[in-house]
């Protein structure tokens, strides 16, 4: 069963936990510049949004590698950066649709979401459930619930 | 070790940015944040300098716990000697600025001297200058940080900036970062503006990479969120309702200071509630909050995120009010409503709009406009001094005051040096209801009488952010006290300035305390920092650093005779409410203060508590 990341907008409140969780399980520091899950504040609107790479099935990504440095982690479904193999070209930066590749200057080399292996820090930090980690096919499980529930238009006694 | 373990020092006067060394010893005995930067300020200033003279310093400073995965892990504080108190100022304040730079590798930033020009410290991680600041002076903290982050091409900037009134000499100027979070309190914002300091702008990408034990910090940390998360007012009541859940429950127990003190319940207390900013309006159909916020690292967010009807008279014409931005606060609702007589709450929440962009204190500021409306009910103020009719209840008179006080123009001036000075040029000096020249909060010393002492003993002059016995006198936090009883206050608000004062030189925010104790916060700093941190430690610190304080308030020239509350707490009873008839018991607690704190009879530490504190 593959899963994958959830974002709820509207229960984001902006605390940037899920940035300095990203950071410190891939560069073992609090350092929210390099976190791989960015959250955007829309000020005017009163809008916080967190965003990252939704690990697209045909991953533009991926086919656009001319080394074949992005691969498929065939436990999570993540497409993931080799770094040993990347050549820091950025093509797939260029090819990604939604901008969640990015390089990194500091060591020449890109970074997008892994999930973590399969248990990504940014849900496990999220303290309202704006991000969650639940099943690829079902992902809006949730929002069905809710609906669901609003359709008791029963009298009772 | 979580310090970065280095500072900027800044000389405005020859434009120079230099990096030193965090004094270590230092950071093991007064921690960080307020300690830390106190015990700088205290060692570099004649305590008897003139405020506003390039001979004083401001430090931006943050904690040791500032920038890491700690619930509430974003606090800054700026230190200074205040110009509305003459005492030592030391605000606090959340949102994205102090995190940033602390991942940008600086424990704190010491400014010193005046600059001839307007300038602005541009701070990328190691790179620090001063940039020239001329076309942003005289313009907004909006502005600001709008036109700062466009030059540098980047919306990740954090800025801090002072807004016109910083400009102006307004006596209780803050330091807005982030658009509408606040070094709010005690006028730091005037110092900024008098060494002609517009803005810091700060990008860090360095990160916080000291952490001593990252495993156990992590572990620790996640034990606290879930005491945050568990806790009814830190899991619930504040990410709903915001500090505005305060407001009927004060109102209720009789302790809402209302229309300068007249009273201690407001009648249109409802108006200007959490409850009220959930409502759909009647005009629009829309409610004047929009959603709740937090600030970095923060799991409860408290923040109200407001919008007002575009058709309220006061924005109409207005269309930068249009959008959601930082709605009312509990404190601000009290000061620009209750304490005018005002429930209006849209415009309320414009009065607040202004007070961030132009950055003014909105309690300072509303509880001065308190006494105006006062005096001009007297009849001692007319109508064509101040340029609006100012009966108590006008938001129209609120409103205009706002904007006169922030731009410095007309009657705005005076209204700019707070009630203190405002009421004595006029004759009537007990009608400041202040406490060193600086106005109290929301909460009537008459139905909570713990808070009177809170105000009457704030090294900063009146505040309830120094020791917030509200918790335990109204809420039952950590244990519930007899609100309108003085016995056992001298130590219940010695207890809690102490562990206050821990807390604001950790990085962390105090409203954790509703969940949170010292046992709470020493786990997390013990992992984090070296030196074995236990919250016996923690404490001592806490009482190191009042004492500190007073030491350097007594230095400055404060007496005794400071320690005291306005006539009318102390002489017009209570009108109405379960305190009825009482008034502030403060001449009882405080000599029993001054003997639980280990000070002799005229508020001076004794030679056995300073050297038992190695002071």
């Amino acid at each position: 069963m593959q899963k994958s990341l959830h974002i709820d907008p509207n229960k984001c409140t902006g605390c940037l936990q899920c940035e300095m969780a990203c950071s410190y399980e891939n560069y073992g520091a609090f350092n929210i510049s390099k976190s791989r899950i960015k959250v955007f504040n829309f000020e005017a609107a009163g809008r916080k949004v967190p965003y990252t790479c939704t690990q697209c099935a045909e991953a533009w990504c991926l086919h656009a590698c001319p080394v074949d440095a992005i691969r498929v982690d065939a436990a999570t479904g993540a497409k993931v950066v080799h770094e040993s193999t990347c050549v820091g070209c950025k093509v797939c930066t260029i090819a990604c649709p939604f901008g969640t590749v990015n390089y990194v200057a500091d060591t020449g080399k890109v970074q997008k979401c892994d999930l973590c292996g399969g248990q990504p820090a940014c849900a496990e930090a999220c303290p309202t459930g704006a991000i969650t980690f639940v099943e690829s096919d079902w992902t809006g499980l949730g929002k069905m619930r809710q609906w669901a529930e609003k359709t008791d238009t029963q009298p009772r006694a | 070790m979580a310090w970065a373990k280095k500072i900027l020092r800044v000389n405005l006067t020859k434009g120079t940015c230099a990096s030193e060394p965090l004094n270590m010893e230092w950071a093991q005995q007064y921690l960080g944040q307020r300690g830390l930067a106190t015990k700088y300020l205290v060692s570099e200033i004649d305590p008897k300098v003139d405020p506003l003279s390039p001979d004083n310093k401001l430090i931006m400073t943050t904690g040791p716990l500032t920038g890491t995965m700690a619930s509430t892990g974003g606090r800054y504080s700026v230190v200074t000697k205040g110009p509305l108190t003459g005492a030592i100022a030391c605000s606090n304040s959340g949102g994205y600025f102090g995190a940033e730079l602390k991942q940008a590798g600086w424990d704190m930033i010491i400014f010193e001297g005046k600059s001839p020009k307007p300038v602005y410290l541009w701070l990328e991680n190691d790179k620090a200058e001063l940039r020239d600041a001329s076309h942003l002076w005289g313009t907004t903290t909006w502005h600001t940080e709008e036109t700062i982050k466009a030059a540098h091409q980047d919306p990740q900037v954090r800025i801090a900036s002072i807004g016109r009134a910083g400009e102006n000499g307004v006596l209780y100027a803050c330091v807005v970062n982030d658009l509408h979070r606040a070094a709010g309190r005690s006028g730091v914002g005037a110092v900024m503006g008098s060494k002609n300091l517009k803005a810091v702008a700060v990008r860090g990408t360095v990160g916080v990479t000291g952490i001593k034990d990252f495993k156990g910090f992590l572990k620790a940390a996640a034990a606290a969120k879930k005491v945050l998360a568990d806790n009814a007012v830190t899991g619930q009541g504040l990410p709903k309702f915001g500090t505005q859940v305060l407001m009927n429950v004060i109102n209720e127990v009789g302790a809402l200071p209302t229309r300068n003190a007249n009273d201690v319940q407001f009648e249109g207390a409802r108006n200007i509630s959490a409850e009220a900013m959930h409502e759909k309006r009647p005009s629009d159909g829309k409610s004047n909050l929009v959603t709740n916020a937090a600030c970095f690292g923060c799991t409860i967010a408290c923040g109200r995120v407001s919008q007002v009807d575009k058709n309220h008279w006061s924005v109409v014409n207005s269309p930068k009010y249009w959008g959601a931005t930082g709605g009312l606060e509990y404190e601000n609702a009290w000061s620009l409503g209750a304490a005018n007589g005002v429930d209006d709450l849209d415009a309320l929440t414009v009065a607040n709009m202004i007070c961030n962009e132009d950055g003014m204190d909105p309690i300072s500021f509303g509880a001065t406009v308190g006494a105006v409306m006062e005096l001009y009910q007297m009849g001692v103020l007319k109508k064509e001094q101040i340029g609006i009719e100012s009966p108590f209840g006008s938001a129209q008179a609120l409103i205009e005051m706002a904007h006169m006080t922030a731009e410095g123009r007309g009657f705005g001036k005076e209204i700019a040096l707070g009630s203190a000075r405002l009421t004595k040029k006029h004759g009537h000096p007990d009608l400041s209801m202040s406490v060193k020249g600086q106005e109290f909060p929301a909460y009537d010393p008459r139905g909570i009488q713990g808070m009177g002492l809170t105000y009457a003993t704030s090294n900063r002059g009146a505040c309830h952010l120094r020791s917030y016995t509200v918790a335990s006198e109204i809420l039952g936090v950590p244990v519930k006290t007899d609100p309108l009883v003085t016995d056992g206050k001298a130590d219940l608000v010695k207890a809690f300035q102490d562990a206050t004062a821990a807390f604001d030189s950790s990085g962390t925010c105090i409203f954790t305390t509703f969940a949170w104790t010292l046992a709470d916060l020493a786990p997390q700093i013990d992992a984090a920092c070296e030196g074995g941190w236990t919250l016996e430690r923690l404490a001592e610190v806490g009482e190191r650093i009042w004492n500190m304080e007073r030491q350097f308030n007594l230095a400055a020239g404060l007496t005794a005779k400071d320690d005291d509350l306005p006539k009318r707490l102390k002489t017009e009873p209570a009108k109405s409410g379960p305190a009825k008839g009482l008034v502030s018991g403060i001449d009882k607690m405080k000599p029993e203060y001054y003997k639980s704190r280990g000070w002799d009879a005229n508020g001076v530490p004794t030679k056995d508590t300073l050297s038992r504190l190695g002071l």
